[in-house]
């Protein structure tokens, strides 16, 4: 419906709306994330949630311990090798619709701990992830805007067509494998659904663009 | 307890106890769990409510600390110190510049000194202020006890990033002095924040000192012996709760500390409730600390100028340094072989070492103790899995 129109019947005590408009309101504004931290960034996501940032203004103050209640995986902080199969398990059994925040420099990519032999570089090998937050440790104002990110993402999802989320479609898979010890590394080393080696282009790299080295 | 697998005659006894005992319950706490301060696991055996045996399971977050501090220079192992208990990064520095000072025979100018106390005690203040809120979280008081902490934590998190530009993270220390010195208004800041922290300790305490549902909880829970808090080499709050009078900055006076005047508080039953009030009074004293060093705060340099911090090179030798950390005895112990980065670097964790004891406090309890007796051991997985 036409932005004016809707706006003038307002004016008039007529609101009007759509099922799919309603449908991500309700859902945006009650994200009830996991209580669930790993590392440095876990307090951070607590003092986010505290008097001061007060996470409950965006209607996300209800932390669950238990994934079936979840909509929302704050991966906060550093993910270890011995933790990445509990974390994709906590993710698999998340209900429909769910999404994930990756929060912090290791959850993304490893961080400042990379190089080490038990570090998962980056939670986004095994499970799809919706919003990266840098920052080690990120402030509560950007896990806040992360959060406000998701909001905006959720708010633009179709109920119907072919770019509707994964819950609506019954053909994709809303679980995903979960890792194992292998005898070297965990097994399988990354979910090839979710992520892919990322491609650099080795001969243009540092020419014209000034921020990669 | 034996009756599963003792079929005598004889133990078909007449106490009317034995009947109701059934069969003993496998369960695992973690490493998701809302109060276990972190992916820890426990794997508790329980008889119905009570716990007969305890098997924690460590390494969730194995983050490689040591390793990766052994391909590291001595000033990149610094930032890492600050995610060991990444609760209080301040002191974690503070330990590690003091090892590399004792490996190096650096001093520390007066003026650095000071501030080292200074940042060192706040980060005191903040790390038991949220240790109480988190205590009382896991007790049932879900959410205001831990909104009061994290307000007076806000507060000291501000003077560390106006000083140091982190809120947590802050990698203030370098060997031989600090990074940075004081911004402008920021000791008024500090007065400021110290002077109304006993009002904040008046109120927490009026809520709670006396609270029954508290004392109900707490006292008699988790009891640590004074004969085994020496044998496990606790130390820290965890030590003194318990009666043991051992406290770092009065039987090593490093740094500056044997010119203030404060007192250490010390536990007589080494309960729960003993360690939780043990931190009131030592977050009283702290203030006092603050009080002195700020008033006493000298000018001059904030960095030893004969410090090379870039390609650092200290001569072949081993070092310890220890400092009294808010959680216990932290110590660094370095080895060097003359290269620019440690041959070997050791962390003594006092988180880990206060954590033997768990299955002993925990063993005869109710499994709803376990978490209590857990958050008044003040873990820092960061610390405890490195």
């Amino acid at each position: 419906m036409d932005e004016q129109l809707k706006s003038e019947l307002r004016r008039q005590g007529v609101v009007a709306t759509s099922l799919q408009e309603l449908y991500n309101w309700g859902r945006k504004s009650s994200v009830w994330p996991l209580n669930f931290g790993l590392a440095c960034c876990a307090i951070e996501m607590i003092a986010a949630t505290m008097a001061r940032y007060d996470l409950a203004r965006f209607g996300a103050e209800v932390f669950r311990p238990s994934p079936r209640q979840a909509d929302l995986m704050i991966v906060a902080g550093t993910v270890t090798k011995k933790m990445a199969p509990q974390v994709v398990r906590l993710y698999n059994q998340m209900p429909e619709p769910k999404y994930v925040i990756s929060m912090g420099a290791c959850a993304i990519s490893g961080g400042p701990f990379k190089q080490g032999y038990n570090v998962l570089k980056g939670i986004d090998r095994y499970i799809p992830v919706d919003v990266y937050i840098p920052g080690c440790p990120p402030r509560p104002e950007a896990l806040i805007d992360a959060f406000m990110m998701l909001q905006r993402k959720i708010d633009a999802q179709y109920l119907t067509g072919p770019g509707r989320p994964r819950h609506l479609d019954a053909e994709t898979p809303s679980e995903f494998v979960v890792p194992e010890f292998g005898p070297h590394d965990l097994v399988p080393t990354s979910n090839s659904e979710v992520w892919s080696v990322p491609l650099v282009n080795i001969s243009n790299a540092g020419k014209n663009e000034p921020g990669r080295d | 307890m034996n009756i599963l697998t003792d079929t005598s005659v004889d133990s078909i006894s007449t106490d009317e106890t034995d009947h109701l005992t059934g069969d003993l319950l496998e369960i695992s706490m973690g490493p998701q769990h809302p109060s276990t301060h972190g992916v820890f696991r426990m794997n508790v055996t329980l008889d119905g409510e009570q716990v007969v045996k305890l098997k924690p399971v460590f390494g969730y977050l194995h983050r490689n600390h040591e390793k990766i501090a052994e391909t590291e220079s001595y000033l990149g192992c610094m930032p890492y110190t600050d995610r060991l208990d990444y609760i209080c990064s301040i002191t974690n520095n503070w330990a590690y510049a003091l090892a590399v000072e004792t490996l190096a025979g650096i001093k520390v100018p007066e003026r650095a000194e000071y501030l080292r106390v200074i940042t060192g005690e706040l980060t005191r203040l903040q790390n038991h202020a949220g240790l109480i809120g988190f205590l009382m979280q896991d007790m049932g008081a879900s959410g205001t006890p831990l909104m009061y902490a994290f307000r007076e934590r806000e507060k000291i998190l501000d003077l560390f990033e106006a000083l140091t530009g982190a809120r947590m993270m802050c990698n203030y220390m370098r060997f031989g002095g600090c990074r940075c010195d004081l911004p402008a208004g920021w000791l008024d800041g500090a007065k400021k924040v110290v002077e109304g922290f006993p009002k904040f300790l008046d109120e927490f305490e009026s809520l709670l000192k006396t609270n029954e549902i508290l004392m109900a909880r707490t006292q008699g829970v988790g009891i640590v012996t004074k004969a085994q808090a020496i044998n496990a080499g606790l130390s820290g709050p965890m030590a003194r709760a318990s009666g043991v009078d051992y406290d770092l900055r009065k039987v090593d006076k490093y740094g500056i500390y044997e010119r203030f005047n404060f007192r250490v508080p010390l536990g007589e039953v080494g309960d729960v409730y003993d360690r939780y009030m043990l931190r009131v009074l030592e977050m009283r004293e702290s203030v006092e600390i603050l009080k002195q060093a700020i008033r006493d705060l000298p000018e001059g340099p904030i960095m030893d100028p004969g410090t090379k911090i870039r390609g650092f090179r200290p001569k072949a030798g081993e070092a310890y340094g220890r400092i009294e950390g808010p959680k216990g005895e932290l110590g660094f112990y370095l080895i060097s072989d003359g290269s620019p980065n440690p041959y070997r670097y050791r962390v003594r964790p006092p988180t880990l070492i206060n954590l033997t004891l768990l299955e002993d406090m925990c063993l005869g309890h109710n499994v709803a103790d376990i978490v209590i007796i857990l958050g008044s051991i003040d873990i820092v997985l960061g610390e405890v899995d490195r």
